[in-house]
């Protein structure tokens, strides 16, 4: 197997990954790549309890998964990739070699945000870190659960479809 | 009515039902139908909101409500990591996770405090989980 997704996401863990996408893709591990989730006992406490048995969470910051991502790419697992930004995405793109594709699986409600589609509210930043993240030769898709659409950053950043 | 308001009305609930999509407003409603104590119950969705959002939209209710159990849905939800935060600084707030209707319905009319309550509904709940199969079939049919 091979890491199945790299996904943005602002919840991190949570229904959506673990069951939404944990099911279909049969995931037994997720990278989480957080610098605040890295150097908190605590907050991986908390992770480790929202996934169910048979699925490993790795917590890593970004110079660190950069560094292992060779090694997580070659588990016999399907495994997935996330972020709670697209900053963190965009170093950890930087940072690591053959990151082709990033889902944008949710950017939710914030002050100064505009919604784009159900699960995405895009700040002009926002918009400007995800055309720097193609930029960088990623393709770079909306989708929040695999039943739904995969969404261009072309469509989602001329209207959306709310 | 756009979903971030789609939200039971505030006062004093004994306890906060937060869950996906319209699924807490659905419990929370079926929980009026059946006893006509709805106002038991705080809902909240977790339609378009972010990991500080949930946390701080939690704890404003939390606070003005006085409820100090939160019913979430799923155990690795984006609601019961909210609220597993929030006992951080509130640690006599009780979680609990795999809400059902049955589970609630006992906490409707247990009198204890919040957190025996919340023991003895989710004893409830997991009782009143079976999986019932029909009589065998008739020979010959």
């Amino acid at each position: 197997m091979t890491i199945e997704l790299y996904r943005i996401d602002d919840r991190l863990i949570h229904g959506q990954v673990v069951v939404g996408w944990g099911q279909p893709l049969d995931l037994r591990f997720i990278v989480l790549v957080d610098e605040e989730v890295a150097a908190s006992d605590w907050e991986q406490e908390l992770y480790q309890m929202a996934v169910p048995p048979g699925m490993e969470v790795y917590f890593e910051s970004v110079d660190s998964a950069a560094q292992r991502l060779p090694e997580f790419r070659a588990d016999s697992r399907a495994g997935l990739v996330l972020t709670g930004d697209i900053e963190t995405m965009i170093r950890l793109v930087e940072t690591a070699d053959g990151i082709a594709d990033v889902n944008v699986g949710g950017i939710h409600h914030r002050e100064g945000r505009r919604q784009r589609l159900r699960y995405l509210f895009l700040s002009k930043d926002d918009e400007q870190q995800l055309r720097e993240l193609a930029e960088l030769g990623v393709r770079v898709t909306a989708q929040d659960v695999p039943a739904s659409r995969s969404l261009s950053l072309d469509i989602i950043l001329n209207g959306g479809e709310t | 009515m756009s979903e971030l308001q789609r939200e039971a009305p505030s006062g004093a609930a004994r306890a906060i039902v937060a869950a996906h999509g319209d699924l807490a407003q659905g419990l929370v409603n079926a929980v009026a139908v059946i006893t006509g104590e709805g106002a038991v119950f705080h809902a909240l969705t977790n339609a378009g909101l972010d990991r500080d959002s949930l946390e701080s939209r939690l704890r404003e209710v939390v606070q003005n409500s006085g409820a100090r159990v939160v019913f979430t849905d799923l155990q690795g939800g984006s609601w019961t990591l909210a609220a597993r935060r929030l006992q951080r600084t509130m640690p006599e707030l009780v979680v609990v996770t795999g809400t059902s209707l049955p589970v609630l319905l006992d906490f409707v009319y247990c009198d204890a405090d919040p957190a025996a309550a919340a023991r003895q509904a989710v004893e409830r709940g997991r009782s009143s989980l079976t999986s019932v199969s029909g009589p065998p079939a008739a020979a010959g049919a």
